[in-house]
């Protein structure tokens, strides 16, 4: 009798309760699922959240040589952490870099995104010219990017970008970009953004496309102009690939590391450094694990106040019928 | 805003979106005698392919050593990588999509966080254990690393996949007869296709561009994938800055073929991580 089949997948409760009220042993296939699962789950365990319980741990002690010293130091790190200035600095940086990365990929992306929906000729060509940095290393970029933004030297004349503009007339656009303190990792801000820009260009175009055609035609007809189409009915519409946007860029800007490595360095008076180079630097180059895994830990704590509300957002909405 | 107006601002931005891959490709096509920093923005007088022999082989006179064997470092770190964590993806997509158990969301979403983690908080226990097992300095610890810490992508994106097959196709199944491999076999693997197209690409050029694990784990230069490689060439002050271009084209190059041959793939890939939730 298969009338009381589920015809859609339903969650099964692993838990049986034998009829003396104790826990059974799954069986046959729903055994095997899970001894499937099992090595992923337990490497996971491991390697994830084993891993950074350790790293927690190792922030607590006393480690500041090849040789593992654990005896326990409290909070020790973090206060000498805080109080160095190379790590407020770089603080700083990641909120500066941060915000300027976030504010230029979301616009570029999202004007990039309006001007291709509107089914022009070349859209192919074009999208895939805006998202092609995407598939190259942040090494790759950081190098070239490096060269482009080298500012030249006053004796033997400008290169890069600098001597892109006094081609163009445009001399006075001419900085120091990387070189100059002031600037720092504003500059490492343009490698970025042209390296992600189009990843948001590409997310704001499927939400694009997923608005159906009668939402914007029954604005039109109730006399809304283009613009306010726009701006009423479509924008509106984007809040959740906004939202998807500046968790996942925000999560990686909060740990730009490679890009930093191939394209500036720490730079003068660490104007472009970040806490993730200052953690290799201080762990695998200067034997200072502990401080190492202090920053690891706040870096850490920084991407988990932005990831887990809307991991946990995302599990409630999917868990709803 | 105006058709014309739209192309043209297109244009614009399209080109300088080009900018770095136009210095990039005619900086490797010059000759030695051509290359200058400070006409960076001419077009060689003629194409010649001595930079990139340089970045590809090295100096043994200037004393650096050439990307080609770091080229096949990589290669051979990111087949296998790939592959194994398609495979680990594609199974624990399907144990989590059609046998579902109570907490498998939750799970799930543990297994999701790993794929935000920054990898500084596991660098310093993953160099000790892969020392403990033997692993440590090897591209075999690489891929090790690279499998494990793919797994929570790996597995999103084919649970998602797989949640699209009909539970009808999978209940048919069992009432014929089959059990959890069958099911596999028979409903799952013939669709998995594109998905697994999907995350071979994006684990590929994920793995391919790493840099971070390469750096740590195979810190021997002999060992090191091609982007540890570049790095190493482009610090180093004895090398033209012609040669560091020509080696950033050749790291580039795989995984920018694989865009342009196999765009639609890397898109899926790109959308299925953003968590539309």
């Amino acid at each position: 009798m298969h009338d009381t089949v589920p015809t859609q997948v339903r969650t099964v409760q692993i838990t049986r309760l034998a009829r003396n009220g104790r826990w059974k042993m799954p069986t046959g296939d729903r055994l095997i699922s899970l001894l499937l699962l099992a090595p992923s789950v337990v490497a996971i365990a491991v390697f994830v959240y084993g891993f950074i319980g350790f790293t927690g741990f190792a922030s607590l002690t006393r480690w500041d040589s090849l040789v593992p010293d654990f005896s326990f130091v409290g909070m020790h790190n973090y206060v000498v952490l805080f109080s160095t200035t190379r790590f407020q600095i770089d603080l700083r940086n990641t909120v500066t870099f941060t915000v300027l990365f976030l504010v230029c990929c979301l616009s570029i992306g999202l004007s990039l995104a309006l001007m291709l929906d509107r089914g022009i000729r070349g859209e192919g060509v074009f999208r895939s010219i805006f998202l092609f940095p995407l598939a190259l290393s942040f090494i790759v970029t950081g190098v070239v990017w490096r060269w482009l933004l080298n500012p030249g030297s006053v004796q033997l004349g400008s290169t890069g970008i600098n001597l892109l503009f006094d081609l163009l007339g445009l001399g006075f656009l001419k900085t120091g970009w990387y070189t100059d303190p002031r600037i720092g990792i504003k500059a490492v801000v343009i490698a970025a953004t042209w390296q992600m820009s189009g990843y948001v260009m590409a997310m704001y175009l499927a939400g694009l496309r997923g608005i159906p055609e009668e939402l914007r035609e029954a604005a039109i007809v109730d006399g809304a102009t283009g613009f306010q189409v726009y701006r009423h009915v479509i924008l509106p519409l984007l809040h959740p690939i906004t939202l998807g946007a500046i968790i996942i860029l925000g999560h990686i800007s909060l740990k730009i590391f490679d890009l930093v490595v191939a394209m500036t360095g720490p730079g003068p008076g660490f104007s472009s450094d970040v806490p993730a180079f200052f953690m290799f630097d201080t762990t695998f180059r200067g034997d200072n694990f502990s401080q190492g895994a202090g920053i690891a830990v706040i870096i850490l704590i920084m991407v988990a106040v932005l990831i887990v509300p809307y991991l946990l957002y995302s599990l409630r909405a999917e868990a709803q019928p | 805003m105006p058709r014309v107006a739209t192309y043209t601002a297109l244009t614009v931005l399209a080109a300088i979106y080009l900018l770095p891959i136009y210095v990039l490709i005619i900086t490797g096509l010059k000759s030695f005698e051509e290359v200058n920093l400070y006409r960076m923005w001419d077009l060689p007088a003629a194409f010649s392919l001595e930079t990139f022999a340089r970045a590809w082989l090295g100096s043994e006179s200037q004393g650096f050593r050439g990307l080609s064997n770091n080229f096949w470092n990589s290669v051979r770190l990111t087949v296998p990588a790939t592959l194994l964590s398609a495979l680990l993806g594609s199974i624990n997509g399907y144990v989590l999509s059609k046998w579902k158990f109570r907490g498998a969301d939750g799970l799930f979403m543990l297994l999701l966080f790993g794929m935000f983690i920054p990898y500084q908080s596991i660098l310093i226990p993953l160099v000790q254990a892969l020392r403990s097992i033997g692993l440590y300095g090897s591209i075999a610890g690489l891929i090790f690393a690279h499998v494990v810490y793919g797994i929570p992508i790996t597995t999103l994106i084919f649970r998602n996949y797989y949640a699209t097959v009909p539970g009808e196709l999978v209940e048919a199944a069992k009432i014929d007869g089959a059990g959890i491999f069958g099911i596999y076999k028979s409903v799952m693997l013939p669709v998995s296709m594109p998905a697994f197209a999907v995350v071979m690409i994006w684990q590929f050029t994920s793995i391919w561009n790493d840099f971070l694990f390469g750096v740590i784990i195979t810190p021997r230069p002999a060992v090191q994938p091609i982007t540890v490689a570049l790095n190493n060439l482009a610090g180093s002050y004895i090398v033209e800055w012609n040669v560091q271009m020509a080696g950033a084209l050749l790291a580039a190059l795989p995984t920018m073929l694989v865009y342009i041959l196999l765009g639609r793939y890397f898109m899926r890939g790109l959308l299925a991580g953003s968590l539309k939730g």
